[in-house]
């Protein structure tokens, strides 16, 4: 897809998105705020997996985080937005910027493994406050408020709201990516050898995409947060950190916007199926069983970023397998 | 603190390693040879439990239903194998991890579609029900006992199995060289399944022994599985005998962890730090080792 369709089929997506309320159901808007949140997760993951060859399973804590730090304020009479999201976005990114230091020393399934484990350790820390209400979280009074003149209590008010954010967000990860850093970070995901020979920092190049994911999945978690009007340890579960990864996959890797469809996908495939059945997971297991199954490379490879037209390589699969690399080669 | 309440406690602590042993074997083995992660382990773990209560009641011999348990698991994992993993091999990691994912899903649901959502309860066998004196003042379950037992007498089997047999020595040989071992004219794509049907077996085993003490439901295997994740970080990736150091470690130091910082610390504070407390170990060993402690030797 050319530079300019690519600008075009963005602009429809938001146009789409912002008609949401005007089917009149407040439904479809609350609908809609959760894809979009999730979508938001879900491109953070993206920037992690798709760009920098990171596969993090713990993307779900990092989301908890935010809701968690969102909710103590607002429960204490913090409610500006103004001050408790971008708190959220600060101590997610701080946990992110130890827990990336240490399990970036992995490399692999080793460093799957590493965030899975760290975000239940996350899960199982949220789940002991026996004071917030352990495994059933808390309830939060009211949703924080941007302006005065906003009443974000109104669905489709806090939809905008969340909708302008993503955007935003979509909007600095592209830059991002097609940045000088970013450059950087996709030359860490297809040969980071390479890429620390040429004399760059790959260890720190990557614990800031891992520490700045980690933002962008604590602001989704403070709209979450909003949104529910609850927080609970179920934010944070193992199978949110797959489903958020499941919303990559089922949009594609390496395309940001990709992830957003996906998490659509996920949302729509929740209330319809579950609607039918009280077993949806399995059928969402199904789901993503057979879409891996079925179809080797990217669904919507059209929707890629970074790579300009006519020159997609090893994106897709190749990208993630770890070549066997000479012991004593670390990057660091 | 008293010095019955310490032996109590790692006793406790040598049960819950050789439960994780038994685990982090499939892990272990499976990502050595066939470099895959499989998720969808902690399954295996939570149908053991499945098929050794349905099999209890068709039978009174708690032997036999532990075969049929052990069987049917086995087809399963013939099975897993076959139609899900081996379209995999050779993969991103991505299709790998979520793939499995998707099939604990599956598995989590299919077990409350077939047995329902309440939980099922298995009972100790009567010849290992009651407790005796392993020291002075101190009883302990003869069921825990049994359990450490058994988990010991099948790792020593396992031991024979890798170090003097055939498949073994194949076993062995694919986790270091698999193209070669491919190259000499072994069908690999049978020892993949047995390998994976090993495991699932191994996983199974675990979970059956330890149905009588949890209640069985659906997805108590995925905690345990997280929790073997960390054994084979810790221990190190690919490696057995990584499995055996770390799933003691992992199981001593939770179980202790459990009992001793409540004495240090009050109310919130412990609590998070017990959940955390295998995590922060972890945490531990990456800084000194990025391999774990048996992994140094494979890539």
């Amino acid at each position: 897809m050319s530079h300019h369709t690519r600008i075009i089929f963005y602009l429809a997506l938001i146009a789409l998105a912002a008609c949401v309320p005007a089917l009149g159901d407040v439904f479809y808007t609350r609908l809609a705020t959760q894809i979009a949140i999730y979508g938001m997760v879900a491109m953070s993951v993206d920037l992690l997996v798709g760009y920098t060859g990171l596969l993090t399973f713990g993307q779900a804590g990092f989301f908890g985080i935010g809701a968690y730090v969102t909710g103590i304020l607002s429960t204490h009479g913090l409610h500006s937005a103004f001050l408790v999201w971008p708190a959220a976005i600060l101590v997610t990114m701080l946990v992110a910027l130890v827990i990336g230091a240490l399990a970036l020393r992995t490399r692999g399934f080793q460093f799957i493994m590493v965030t899975l484990a760290f975000a239940q350790m996350i899960y199982y820390f949220w789940l002991s406050q026996r004071s917030l209400g352990g495994e059933n979280g808390f309830s939060i009074p009211k949703r924080n408020v941007v302006f005065g003149f906003l009443n974000m209590e109104d669905h489709t008010t806090f939809y905008y709201v969340v909708l302008v954010l993503l955007v935003l967000v979509a909007i600095f990860s592209l830059r991002l990516v097609n940045s000088q850093f970013g450059m950087v970070i996709r030359g860490i995901r297809d040969n980071e050898r390479r890429v620390f020979a040429i004399g760059f920092p790959a260890f720190r190049y990557k614990l800031a995409m891992f520490c700045i994911a980690g933002g962008i999945a604590g602001l989704a978690g403070a709209l979450m947060a909003n949104h529910t009007s609850h927080v609970g340890t179920d934010m944070m579960s193992w199978q949110q950190s797959g489903n958020f990864l499941a919303m990559v996959i089922l949009g594609s890797s390496g395309t940001l916007i990709g992830p957003i469809l996906g998490a659509a996908v996920f949302t729509v495939f929740q209330q319809v199926v579950s609607d039918m059945s009280s077993h949806w997971l399995f059928y969402f297991g199904l789901l993503i069983v057979l879409r891996i199954l079925l179809f080797k490379g990217s669904l919507f490879r059209f929707l890629s970023a970074a790579v300009p037209a006519g020159q997609e390589t090893t994106a897709g699969g190749g990208v993630l397998i770890d070549a066997p690399r000479p012991a004593g080669l670390e990057t660091e | 603190m008293s010095f019955q309440l310490v032996v109590e406690q790692l006793f406790n602590g040598i049960q819950l390693g050789m439960m994780l042993f038994l685990m982090a074997v499939g892990v272990t083995l499976v990502f050595g040879i066939m470099r895959v992660i499989n998720l969808a382990h902690g399954s295996m773990f939570m149908l053991g439990g499945y098929f050794l209560a349905e099999a209890s009641t068709h039978t009174h011999w708690t032997v036999l239903a532990f075969l049929e348990a052990t069987v049917a698991i086995g087809l399963i994992g013939v099975v897993v194998e076959l139609v899900v993993l081996r379209p995999l091999y050779g993969r991103s990691h991505l299709d790998q991890v979520l793939a499995t994912f998707g099939l604990t899903l599956m598995f989590n649901e299919a077990v409350t579609m077939i047995w329902g959502r309440e939980p099922l309860f298995l009972n100790v066998p009567d010849a290992l029900d009651g407790s005796i004196t392993i020291l002075p003042g101190v009883q302990y379950p003869i069921y825990r006992l049994a359990i450490t037992a058994f988990s010991i007498v099948i790792g020593g089997l396992l031991y024979l199995l890798i170090n003097h047999t055939r498949v073994g020595a194949l076993i062995r040989a694919g986790s270091d060289k698999r193209e070669i071992v491919q190259a000499l004219g072994v069908n690999i794509g049978l020892l993949y399944t047995l390998v994976f049907a090993l495991g699932a077996i191994l996983a199974a085993f675990a979970g059956m022994l330890m149905g009588p003490l949890l209640s069985v439901e659906s997805g108590i295997g995925d905690p345990v599985l997280i929790m073997t994740l960390v054994v084979v970080v810790i221990g190190g990736m690919g490696s057995i005998r990584g499995a055996l150091a770390g799933a003691l470690i992992v199981g001593v130091f939770d179980t202790l962890s459990r009992v001793l910082l409540p004495m240090l610390f009050g109310g919130d504070a412990s609590a998070a730090l017990v959940g955390m407390a295998v995590y922060i170990l972890m945490a531990a060993v990456l800084l000194v080792s990025r391999q774990g402690i048996f992994g140094a030797a494979r890539g």
